[in-house]
């Protein structure tokens, strides 16, 4: 939009209404989440407006219950775990595949993809047999396992997508210069397809901390993760933890992109210094 | 002239060019392999092996032939026109004397119940009596216990039991089913819905995706082209979603599309509408939910794939008097096509497996497969029918995939 | 070369933290139970499980289900059963018709099995609690519900009524409010024109429907006015916000403690299922939840102010409509495929 001011008055207002999309999609995005935050100080067990009155019940069982506790513990060991493990496999394999000429390309994506596309029900007792026969049921490896085989098709599809437009000659031009591969690949690559390695390592993580189906039937109740917690008890009554669960969460993680982007500004500004 | 300045450089050492490229590029290949093989393996073993075996059950099913070992092999000599023999009518009582004994009568029942509805409770009324049927006349008297065994179709199934292999539930998932003559029918109108269901299916994920993609791609280019320090706190508002749980997220459209939810408030209090819309529990809450789920999975790879387009192409084009419209159009939009795919791909699938958030904001009409197969697998225990569903679905995705990767795939997007 | 060395740090970190997780085998002086989680979990923690930790000395390890029996199934056929007592619910029938669970041993159980009445023909396991699955409706509206058959009438009441998306109770209720009399459901029901005759009338509110699978759901449809009145289970916090209509409330179908087949602990399983069924935690529990004690020499225990919210008084049992357990093992597989593939169409 460098263009700006010599720009047209179609232009202009093309300009105008893309940000009014933009700004609508983003409220659709976000309005569900404001709306259900304040539920989670309803004093009844209830997702319903006008509330009754207001309380910290919910709250001081999220922190104070042990089984919160642990089950949101479990999930974030599970799922950064889970992240690493498929980051890295996910990452080897898209570099492989777009590698030009790579032989039976859609024959190995259909196999990588296919764990996304059989319903989770299935997979869930398969894993169980499976798991069974090795010894690995009621595990942290065996429930590991199985969301890094659900999150790392995230991970190969989305490095795969910005790896199409890789031009090839720049690591051979660098290899060409010398370096070994794997600086090729620190140096050159990495930089050039992180955008994609971040939106993937994204999804693995959100693929293993939503995941609950998989984790009903290999985890132990010492294994307990959050979306466990959450889907349970659902035969009685809804219980506004799970929204103040929700909202502590998001707070969290709305502070910590905050700080990052902080200290980018701040490296930025450092940089411009010197 | 470059060839000419290799071909000197390569012959130096006495090794043919062509040869050294061959090995050059039979490295390269195998280096390429060497990156895949972990997840290959992986997926391999930890994915493809068990779910084989438990796809199996598609088309694998002993329980007669173990269940009721005389009566099925009695009947591998009936040539099925009439009713069997005196023996086979013994080897059923056989069958069901020692099941009852056993208590394996209720998996028999279960079994054929699928194949003849109601039949399987006869079957377990008649275990219950036979044991007052004593020899002479066993077809006379079973028939007299219950007139199940009078008729043609039990035993069509009995005989088919006779092989551990079934067709049965494969075609029971495209709404056919066995006759009574063995011959494959179409199934009775009131059973026939897994064809409605395939196709809602498929339309409800390539609908949300195309949502998606009319949703998140002009959010993803503003993120891509706004300066990092704006686009990055816009980004938090993208991934913020993600934080909560898909329960949670089900409550949230709960609370805004209800008859008295926020939505029809504001709407009814604007006078825009003067009775409640019905939003929820139909197509529209369905769709509207797993749209909002599905936009980060869309957008994000969409957005990833921007962020390495140089800006230096359409500044070219621009430069040499192409429009605003015509530089997006034919040099910026084309390099968004390995996103825009990779990001449709990942929401079409998901899509393809949602069941938690349909049967919480859709009605009855609006459940698909995987519904289905998690009501076979976890309530009725009939895991045959839940694994062919599963085949099904998966056989059609990995063939949609394959015409979709020859419409726009790797190869075309190159030339883009 | 640090970048290298710090992945390949953190790689083998991971390893040696996901090794160092893998469990230590269980030991043997104890038990797991499996039960549905939430309030009505805590509240069997503290009126069956701790009582019985200090009365045997035997620890409970709590697990939480909902209601996957096909991890059942996978556990009993893959003999690795990790779990030795399970609380099921309706759908305890179709497990031990499956072969899933012990059969029981009334003898060594050393409980009377008369002291169960109706519910304790079930083969394998104890009756626990009874819970109705009874109709809630708004307090707010200007005619409530008096009969099962104002529920199936949209003119006199009109509004979206909450269902148990299940064959049962709605086909009994179905012919109940087309003129069956409670007595004579299950033998109308038994005959393809009684079948047809409930689904013609289930036709009739189709459009009226919302359809819930969790009990949850149901209440929060109520709460919401998305719907004027829904069937569901009984629970405190409903009875204080909402109307209740106990008119053929389904009944007597409890709750039963059963033993998945090849539990490793058998000896302690029993011994659990012993006292779960005594009257002294029956009884105890109804302090709390408005579940109906399955033993009939818990009744007495109870405290007289609770009793009239139990779904198994005099009261409410004149009126209720008595699941055939029996007819729904016989027959529920075709009901729930025709009412499967109603609900689709």
């Amino acid at each position: 939009m460098a263009t700006f001011a010599y720009a047209s008055l179609t232009e202009k207002s093309w300009y105008y209404l893309h940000r009014l999309i933009c700004g609508a999609v983003l409220l659709f995005l976000i309005a569900p989440i404001l709306v259900i935050i304040p539920l989670s100080f309803n004093s009844a067990p209830f997702f319903t407006y006008p509330m009754p009155g207001l309380s910290l019940r919910w709250y001081h069982e999220f922190f104070l219950t042990d089984s919160w506790q642990r089950a949101l513990y479990n999930s974030i060991f599970v799922a950064v775990l889970v992240t690493l493990l498929s980051t890295v496999l996910g990452t080897l394999a898209a570099l492989g595949l777009s590698r030009p000429n790579f032989p039976w390309r859609a024959a190995v994506m259909s196999l990588l993809i296919s764990p996304m596309i059989v319903p989770v029900v299935i997979t869930a007792v398969a894993v169980y047999f499976f798991y069974a026969n090795i010894g690995l049921l009621n595990s942290y490896t065996g429930l590991i396992l199985a969301h890094t085989m659900g999150a790392t098709p995230f991970v190969v599809i989305a490095v795969t997508a910005t790896l199409m437009g890789f031009d090839h000659s720049l690591s051979r031009a660098a290899a060409g210069l010398g370096a070994p591969p794997i600086t090729v690949f620190f140096k050159v690559i990495l930089p050039l397809i992180l955008p994609g390695m971040v939106s993937g390592a994204l999804f693995a993580f959100l693929a293993s901390f939503d995941e609950v189906v998989i984790a009903l039937f290999v985890a132990s109740p010492e294994q307990r993760t959050l979306p466990m917690v959450m889907f349970s008890g659902l035969r009685e009554q809804y219980s506004p933890t799970i929204i103040a669960a929700a909202s502590v969460l998001m707070l969290f993680s709305i502070l910590v992109l905050t700080t990052i982007e902080l200290l980018r500004r701040r490296s930025e500004r450092l940089r411009g210094i010197t | 002239m470059a060839t000419v300045a290799v071909q000197v450089a390569g012959g130096s050492d006495g090794i043919p060019l062509r040869l050294k490229l061959q090995r050059v590029e039979h490295r390269r290949t195998l280096g390429a392999f060497t990156l895949v093989l972990p997840v290959v393996l992986f997926v391999l073993i930890a994915f493809v092996w068990p779910i084989g075996r438990m796809m199996f059950n598609a088309i694998h099913d002993d329980t007669l032939l173990t269940l009721m070992p005389r009566t099925t092999s009695a009947l591998s000599a009936w040539d099925g026109k009439d009713l069997p023999n005196e023996g086979a009518y013994a080897a059923l009582v056989e069958d069901l004397k020692q099941s009852w004994a056993q208590k394996t009568t209720g998996v028999i029942a279960k079994r054929i119940n699928y194949e003849l509805p109601g039949a399987g409770g006869q079957l377990t009324f008649s275990a219950r009596k036979v044991s007052t049927v004593s020899a002479g006349s066993y077809k006379a008297a079973l028939i007299e216990v219950n007139p199940l065994w009078g008729q043609h179709d039990i035993w069509s199934v009995l005989k088919r039991g006779h092989s551990a292999y079934t067709g049965y539930y494969l075609l029971r998932s495209i709404d056919y089913q066995y006759g009574a003559e063995g011959q494959i029918v179409a199934s009775p109108p009131q059973n026939a819905i897994f064809r409605d269901v395939f196709l809602r299916t498929f339309g409800i994920s390539l609908g949300v995706t195309a949502a998606t993609l009319l949703l998140g791609f002009p959010v993803a280019y503003l993120l891509a082209t706004l300066p990092a320090r704006t686009s990055n706190l816009l980004m938090i508002m993208v991934v913020l979603p993600f934080w909560t749980s898909a329960l949670v997220r089900t409550a949230a459209w709960g609370v805004l599309l209800q008859d008295h939810g926020v939505i029809n408030d504001v709407l009814i209090g604007l006078h825009i509408i003067s009775r409640p819309a019905e939003l929820i529990f139909n197509r529209v809450g369905t769709v509207v939910a797993m749209t909002h789920i599905q936009l980060p999975f869309t957008l994000l790879p969409i957005y990833s794939v921007m962020k390495t387009i140089s800006p230096s192409y359409v500044r070219a084009a621009r430069s040499l008097g192409a429009g605003p419209f015509y530089a997006f159009w034919k040099v910026y939009f084309p390099q968004t096509l390995p996103g825009v795919a990779a990001g449709c791909l990942l929401t079409f699938i998901l899509c393809l497996g949602y069941y938690i958030t349909p049967a919480l904001v859709g009605g009855p009409a609006d459940q698909m497969v995987s519904y289905f197969v998690a009501h076979y697998t976890n309530e009725d225990l009939n895991w045959g029918m839940a694994s062919a569903l599963g085949a099904i679905l998966l056989a059609a995705t990995l063939l949609l995939y394959y015409v979709y990767n020859k419409l726009v795939g790797v190869d075309r997007l190159k030339m883009g | 070369m640090t970048i290298y060395s710090r992945v390949a740090g953190a790689l083998a970190v991971t390893g040696l933290m996901a090794s160092a997780l893998i469990e230590p085998a269980l030991a043997g002086d104890q038990l797991t139970i499996v039960s549905w989680g939430a309030v009505y979990q805590q509240v069997l923690h503290k009126y069956v499980f701790e009582p019985f930790t200090r009365t045997t000395g035997i620890k409970v390890t709590e697990a939480v289900y909902s209601g996957e029996i096909a991890k059942l199934r996978a556990m009993v056929e893959s003999k690795t059963v990790s779990w030795d007592v399970v609380d099921a619910g309706s759908n305890a029938w179709m497990m031990c018709d499956q072969g899933l669970l012990e059969t029981i041993d009334w003898k060594k159980l050393g409980l009377d099995r008369a002291k169960f009445g109706d519910a304790g023909r079930f083969d394998c396991g104890v009756p626990g609690q009874f819970n109705s699955t009874i109709v809630y409706y708004d307090k707010k509206l200007p005619t409530s519900p008096k009969t099962i058959a104002d529920v199936f009438d949209t003119k006199k009441i009109p509004g979206k009524r909450g269902l148990w998306k299940n064959p049962y109770p709605n086909l009994e209720w179905a012919l109940i409010a087309d003129g069956v009399p409670i007595k004579d459901v299950y033998k109308v029901l038994s005959t393809p024109e009684g079948v047809d005759r409930a689904f013609k009338r289930l036709d009739t509110i189709k459009n009226d429907v919302i359809w819930w699978t969790a009990g949850a759901q149901s209440k929060q449809l109520l709460a919401d006015g998305q719907v004027v009145m829904t069937a569901s289970w009984t629970s405190k916090e409903a009875d204080k916000q909402f109307g209740t209509m106990w008119d053929a409330a389904q009944s007597g179908a409890p709750s039963y403690w059963t033993i998945p087949k090849g539990s490793p602990h058998l000896e302690e399983a029993y011994k659990f299922l012993a006292f779960a069924g005594s009257p002294q935690p029956q009884a105890d529990l109804t302090r709390e939840m408005p579940y109906g004690p399955a033993n009939k020499d818990a009744m007495a225990l109870v405290d007289p102010e609770v009793l009239p919210t139990l779904p198994n008084t005099p009261e409410h049992d004149a009126v209720a409509l008595h699941m055939d357990q029996p007819f729904w093992i016989e027959n529920g597989d075709e009901l729930r495929q025709r009412f499967t593939a109603w609900l689709a169409k």
